[in-house]
């Protein structure tokens, strides 16, 4: 058997802007980059659950749940979305034909664990991947991974395996991909990313929660001072590296996903011209450059070259002050006289 | 961050594929920059596998001194907790929490302890005396 789509890869520095922004394009939606996918998705979030563990070390992200970016951005647009869960793996693999030979490439949800062409190293049981399967040859697959430079294979075995990989948030053969719609207009395309704004304002500014947002960011930089007497020094330690690796580590386009969210406002721009959103664009750079900074202090403390209390208040410090610089961000972008 | 800021520093990432950032050119515009890694990322890498191999080597001395089941290096050596044991074999996690004493493991049939190798990737001899050599 032999499904060949003619479909372009893309590379992305997050696997599911990437989805979305290669998924989108091949029905037609030229317009859109991964930037864009990011912002219109309202991508941009923190949050830190204090009592709960991954990997034996806290839970925190950059970004919103998994899921909601492809979610929204295609809601936005008015393009509906096929998606679906299996608890059947024979299912999960025929659905995936049926797409393929009417000539859908779709996204799946996948695990790492078993992702054969990802080092070693970098395999945890993380399972909210996101991959494209563009047509088959053989018993070969046909995966555009996003983050891949190149397009890639994957026999129906690992495919299966990555599909039904197993623990927190469990894909279940996940697949979805958009239905052709109309035509995307700019005007569209503007409004969609008047939303995406004001969403991820709302979620950063707006939630009534200590944990997530600027004030879940605040709370995270007041816990760290605490780290050193409250974990000890190797598990403070820990704890620092698994922060730096939610924030930099695959996908994020470096600094927590902020320059990313800088590159949006500079795309929106482009549909806006509302001299603003260039200004506060300049402001997730900064922002993306105090995470940084805040990366390079914490791997001071991990690799042992610094340990003292005043090292994890100025970690600490950082946080705070990232924190107050995005809630300026935020309020600005909350108070820009959209003119349309 | 700007473009040529964007650090190159090889990772075991890096030789397989480079990762996309996004930094300023020198018109302060937004354009995606190829990185190889980060010292800082490659670190902390580091340290999540140092603690993991800590772990592992704390739950060999247990199952040695009787008190855990070969079940548990195995589990750690996999990165894997309760739930996600339990997801992959099909047992419930109050299955897995009994097995995990040596008193219980003893005594688990062929077939039980066959669904844990599989999951291990471990012949089934390698199992009672934590031998890693995969098949």
């Amino acid at each position: 058997m032999c499904m060949n789509i003619n479909f372009k890869h893309t590379q992305a520095a997050h696997c599911e802007n990437g989805v979305t922004m290669n998924l989108l394009r091949n029905i037609n939606v030229h317009q859109m980059t991964e930037p864009l996918a990011f912002g219109i998705g309202s991508g941009l979030f923190f949050i830190y659950v204090p009592l709960l563990k991954i990997n034996n070390g806290p839970a925190i992200a950059f970004r919103t749940l998994p899921g909601q970016i492809f979610k929204r951005t295609c809601k936005s647009l008015n393009i509906p979305v096929i998606r679906k869960k299996f608890s059947s793996k024979k299912q999960a693999e025929n659905f995936l034909k049926e797409c393929l030979e009417a000539g859908h490439p779709v996204g799946c949800q996948v695990g790492v664990y078993y992702l054969p062409y990802f080092p070693k190293e970098y395999r945890f049981h993380f399972n909210a991947h996101n991959v494209i399967v563009f047509g088959k040859e053989a018993d070969h697959y046909l995966i555009s991974d996003p983050i891949m430079e190149n397009v890639t294979t994957l026999t129906s075995y690992q495919l299966e395996r990555v599909r039904f990989a197993k623990g927190a948030l469990a894909p279940r053969g996940q697949i979805y991909y958009p239905r052709e719609g109309k035509p995307i207009t700019n005007e569209l395309i503007k409004k969609a990313i008047k939303n995406g704004i004001k969403k991820n304002v709302s979620s950063m500014l707006y939630i009534p929660v200590p944990i997530v947002g600027i004030k879940g960011i605040r709370y995270t930089g007041n816990k760290i001072k605490k780290w050193r007497d409250k974990l000890g020094l190797h598990k403070a330690g820990l704890y620092l590296a698994q922060l730096v690796r939610m924030q930099e580590e695959i996908g994020t386009g470096g600094g927590g996903f902020r320059y990313i969210y800088a590159a949006f406002l500079q795309q929106a721009f482009a549909y806006h011209p509302v001299n603003e959103l260039l200004e506060i664009s300049k402001l997730f750079t900064q922002s993306g450059d105090l995470w940084r900074n805040a990366a390079v202090q914490a791997a001071g403390i991990y690799k042992g070259r610094i340990s003292s209390q005043a090292d994890f208040d100025m970690m600490g410090d950082y946080l705070l002050e990232i924190s107050e610089l995005e809630k300026h961000a935020f309020e600005a972008l909350a108070k820009i006289k959209w003119q349309t | 961050m700007k473009k040529e800021d964007v650090p190159q520093d090889l990772s075991s990432l890096g030789k397989i594929t480079r990762e996309v950032c996004y930094a300023t050119d020198n018109a302060g515009q937004y354009v995606t920059q190829l990185s190889q890694g980060w010292n800082v990322k490659i670190n902390a890498l580091d340290v999540a596998w140092q603690d993991i191999e800590s772990r592992v080597a704390i739950a060999r001395e247990k199952v040695l001194n009787n008190q855990a089941s070969p079940l548990l290096f195995f589990m750690e050596r996999g990165l894997m907790d309760i739930a996600i044991l339990a997801g992959y074999t099909g047992f419930w996690k109050w299955q897995i929490k009994r097995h995990l004493k040596p008193s219980v493991f003893e005594k688990l049939s062929y077939k039980k302890l066959q669904r844990y190798a599989e999951v291990f990737n471990i012949s089934m001899e390698g199992f009672k005396n934590m031998n890693v050599h995969e098949h």
